[in-house]
Order: structure tokens, then C-alpha cells, then sequence
């Protein structure tokens, strides 16, 4: 009889510290990023040799190794907590990334570490997928138009160059990360990781062409902290 | 009693200092059929003859890796171009095995005929020690491949529409011969520029001269290249018929498939029209 009371006031105590410990918090980091200097010129798509995707654009598209907004916002970027948040499970919604008009959409997809990752081709054409992992396995597969979608997951944290080889334009970049505590910058700079419980942490940025930067921030309550990430653009 | 004691604290110790060395047994060793390679013997082979390309520490940096134009393989990044396996996973033992024995045709490795089966499984034992990949994952399961079909007209013909279908020709070109519109642009995954196969110019395949390894080549797809893994999207007994119809490619290779398709009137004129220039590897073609 005592063994099954101390067992259910385990049980208890149990429960109210995995509640409090792993609720979400209410603290917020946001802020914009911008850069300084002169980015690349972006260069514009030749798709003649593809006209089913030419067709798709109207006024022809230019490369997307630097996308800016107006005001040196900085689109692309992701932001992420890279320490002082715990790893996380994988979340049950897949990640999905599409092929359209020869183009990758979105061109910076950020996921979880075991998440379902969901590659759909929606041109008429043939892509081949081929993500330049390092630290994950590296694999390349073709994906002709009208065939599912193809699934795959990533077990380690990397920043994943994807390229298409057929369509030499094509480059995307997949943020495989530990925790769900990050955001991919709009064409406004803008970002915002909402939801984190008082703490230390480290807040990381990276963009494709420029590479990582990051700061410390230290969040009590339920306070919003505004910092903002510069990078230096090269103009080559 | 107390003799009973010490008796399991051996027992227990020994099974504590064996533990380790049974967990990682399998990345310091190579099964071949009945053959076992050893890392330690392949160790000194590694260090008499792979080395020079390969690196001191197996990571293709050799002394003459500057000097070669399709670089040496990086063992520590373990990416494999001639695979039985899925695309992105880790080559059987015997396909290592067979790398070494066959050599990469059209590039600097060389066939190591000279040296004996055992001393081959050896190396493959000693290479799998360079990538920690070896200790925390498993070769990937080797594709089944199913029994040739007979050849005939038909099946080159849907080989052909396959061909066309899946866009071979972005790279490989309409005539096979390495000049496709994509073919210009292509680059491997260390950002070397690489070349596709020129059918026209080449009698043989970089990973095997059988037609059940050129079935092999497009499914598990050559891993580090721009060349894809066509597994998802072929059926296995549909991708013979494009292995009959990349046979009629190859117009310098006398093979069956050739000599059947030159009976037909179609397959002679396609055949007739073929232009052989440049090498394999598609050097020398103008675009």
C-alpha cells in the first residue's frame, strides 16, 4: 500500500517538473539582418535550353546566392539557438521542398535532425537532387516530372548544400538543426524565435554566401530581446 | 567461496575489456565470401602501394593527387562511386573488393591483379578503418538483381523510350556521346569538373564490364558525381531494357545488343550515323 502511494507521488512529481521544465516559454528573440558593403551581382538564368520552366517566368530570373530587400535587408539567413536550448524529437509535419520553374522553393529550408524531409518536383521537366552532405550520407537522386515525392531524413546537424546538376542554376541550401527554436529570414531581414524559456543561449546566423555569425543573449521571463546580425557583403 | 568470487570477477573483467574490441571488430575487418581481410596486414600493403594517391591519411591527398585529374578516392569521407547499394549508403566489402581487383577504367587507378585475393581483403579490412562511418553504420543492402530477360527488338526499342523519358540525354546527349546541354556545366562533389560517359567512344563501363553491372551503375547511381540514382523511378526488370539499348550506344563494342539492333532498319541507320569522336570520359568534345 505505501510502496503504491510513494510510487504514484513519484509519478506526480514527475509529471509537474517534465510540464515546467519543458513547457514552452515565453521569451522572444527577434530582430532583422542587414549587411554592409556591396553583395555579388546576381547573375541572370539563361533557361532557354528548358523552355517548359523558361515559360514560368515571365521577366527572367537572376541567380539567388545573395537576396536582398530594400534597406541592406538580408533574406535567407537562418537563425537559429545553437546553444542553451535543449535537442529536440523531430516534429511529425515533414519538411517540404519543391521543384518549380527550375527554381528551388523555398531556396533555404530549415528542419529538424530525424524530421521528414519532402522533395517534390512540380516542373516538366527532370531534376536530379543531390544534397552535398559532409557529415551526413551524401546521396543523388533523379526525380522525373509526375513521380512522388521523394522522402528522406537527415541524422545529424549540417548546413546541406542541394544542387541539381542537370540545371547548373539550381542551388539551395537545407539547415538540418538540433532544436525548433530557429527562423529563415524574409526578403525584410526580419526574423523572430518565439517561445523560449528564461536562459543563456547562443543565437547563430548563417547565409549561404557569407558564412556564420553569432551572439549571446540572455532571456529572463517573458521579455522580447531585439538584436540584429551585420554581415559583411563581398562584392564578389 | 572466495576462489568462486575471483573466478567471476575475471569473467566479469575480461567481458569488459573484450566489449570494445567486439563493437568495433567489424570496422577492422572485410568478409569476401570465405575470405576474412585483416586491417593490420592491409595496413602495410596500404602503406607500400596505395598511399602515393591516396594519402598518408587516407584522405586522397597524396603526393600525386595534384597531378590527377579525376582525384583519388577521400576513405575518410567514404563516399563510393562503384556500389551494389542504395545511393548515399556504405558499399558492400565486396564491392570493394571488386573495385580493387577490376581498377577504375578511364582514370588512374589501376586493376591490383598482381596482388593475391587475401592480400585485396586485407586492404578492404585496412580502408575501412580511415571513415568513422565504418563504426556507426552498416553497408547498405545490396539491390537483388533479377535474371536478364531475353533480348530482342523490343526490349532495345523500350530502352530507347526510356532514354528519352528520364532525360538521359541532358547529359549523356541524343546520340550518347558525352554532349548533352547540361554536359558543359557538370562538376563532382569536390567541385572538379567532370565529364559524362561518351557510350560512342567507350567499350567499357567505369564499374564493371557485365551487363548486370551497367544495370547496377544507373540504379544505385555513382556516388560523388553528378550521376543519379535512377532506383526510385526504373523497375528492376524494366532496367534491362536500357542496358540493351545502352549496349547499341557503345558502336565500338561488338555486343549482342549491337548486332541485333544492326538487323533492324531503324537500329543500322542510328548505328551508320554514329559519330566516334573524343575519349570516354568526353574529353575533346565540342559542344
Amino acid at each position: 500500500m505505501t510502496l503504491k502511494h510513494v510510487f504514484l507521488a513519484g509519478l506526480v512529481t514527475l509529471a509537474a517538473v517534465t510540464l515546467t521544465s519543458a513547457g514552452p516559454g515565453s521569451g522572444t528573440i527577434s530582430g532583422k539582418i542587414t549587411y554592409e558593403g556591396t553583395p555579388a551581382k546576381q547573375k541572370p538564368i539563361d533557361m532557354s535550353k528548358e523552355p517548359s520552366c523558361a515559360s514560368q517566368h515571365p521577366t527572367p530570373i537572376t541567380t539567388e546566392s545573395v537576396v536582398t530587400g530594400p534597406g541592406n535587408t538580408l533574406a535567407n539567413v537562418v537563425v537559429y539557438i545553437s546553444a542553451g536550448a535543449p535537442d529536440e524529437a523531430a516534429p511529425s509535419t515533414s519538411a517540404n521542398f519543391d521543384q518549380k520553374g527550375c527554381q528551388y522553393v523555398p531556396h533555404t529550408l530549415a528542419f529538424q535532425v530525424g524530421q521528414e524531409l519532402k522533395i517534390s518536383n512540380d516542373d516538366q521537366t527532370s531534376h536530379n537532387i543531390h544534397p552535398l552532405a559532409k557529415i551526413n550520407r551524401e546521396w543523388n537522386k533523379s526525380q522525373p516530372p509526375g513521380t512522388p515525392p521523394i522522402t528522406d531524413k537527415y541524422d545529424k546537424a549540417e548546413m546541406i548544400p542541394v544542387k541539381c546538376n542537370i540545371h547548373p542554376w539550381m542551388h539551395g541550401t537545407f539547415a538540418v538543426l538540433k532544436n525548433s527554436h530557429y527562423s529563415v529570414s524574409g526578403a525584410d531581414g526580419g526574423f523572430k524565435l518565439p517561445n523560449l524559456p528564461p536562459g543563456k543561449y547562443t543565437v547563430t546566423a548563417y547565409h549561404e554566401s557569407y558564412g556564420e555569425m553569432t551572439q549571446d543573449v540572455v532571456i529572463s521571463g517573458s521579455e522580447t530581446k531585439t538584436i540584429s546580425f551585420v554581415f559583411k557583403a563581398k562584392p564578389y | 567461496m572466495r576462489k568462486m568470487n575471483l573466478a567471476k570477477l575475471f569473467v566479469a573483467v575480461t567481458t569488459l575489456l573484450a566489449a570494445p574490441m567486439l563493437l568495433s571488430a567489424q570496422q577492422g575487418e572485410a568478409h569476401i565470401g570465405n575470405l576474412s581481410g585483416d586491417a593490420g596486414a592491409g595496413k602495410h600493403l596500404y602503406y607500400r602501394y596505395c598511399w602515393g594517391c591516396h594519402g598518408f591519411r587516407g584522405d586522397g591527398n597524396g603526393e600525386n593527387a595534384p597531378y590527377l585529374n579525376i582525384l583519388p578516392r577521400n576513405f575518410v569521407a567514404a563516399t563510393f562511386k562503384c556500389r551494389s547499394t542504395p545511393t548515399g549508403t556504405l558499399p558492400t566489402d565486396e564491392d570493394l573488393f571488386n573495385s580493387l581487383k577490376r581498377g577504375l577504367v578511364n582514370s588512374n587507378m589501376p586493376s591490383w591483379i598482381t596482388l593475391t585475393d587475401q592480400q585485396r581483403a586485407d586492404l578492404v579490412a585496412f580502408i575501412k578503418t580511415f571513415s568513422p562511418r565504418w563504426k556507426n553504420e552498416k553497408s547498405g543492402t545490396p539491390y537483388v538483381v533479377p535474371p536478364e530477360p531475353p533480348l530482342t527488338v523490343a526490349s532495345i526499342k523500350h530502352g530507347q523510350e526510356l532514354f528519352q523519358k528520364l532525360e538521359c540525354w541532358k547529359c549523356h546527349g541524343p546520340e550518347g556521346r558525352g554532349d548533352g546541354p547540361s554536359a558543359s556545366t557538370l562538376t563532382d562533389s569536390n567541385d572538379q569538373p567532370i565529364r559524362p560517359y561518351n557510350f560512342a567512344a567507350g567499350s567499357r563501363f567505369k564499374c564493371g564490364t557485365s551487363n548486370a553491372d551497367v544495370w547496377k551503375i544507373f540504379m544505385t547511381g555513382v556516388d560523388g558525381t553528378p550521376m543519379p540514382s535512377f532506383a526510385d523511378v526504373i523497375k528492376p526488370e524494366e532496367a534491362w531494357d536500357l542496358v540493351h539499348y545502352l549496349r547499341t550506344l557503345q558502336v565500338t563494342h561488338k555486343s549482342p545488343e549491337l548486332a541485333l539492333w544492326m538487323t533492324t532498319k531503324e537500329g543500322a541507320e542510328i548505328v551508320s550515323a554514329q559519330k566516334i569522336y573524343g575519349t570516354p570520359t568526353g574529353s575533346g568534345i565540342k559542344q
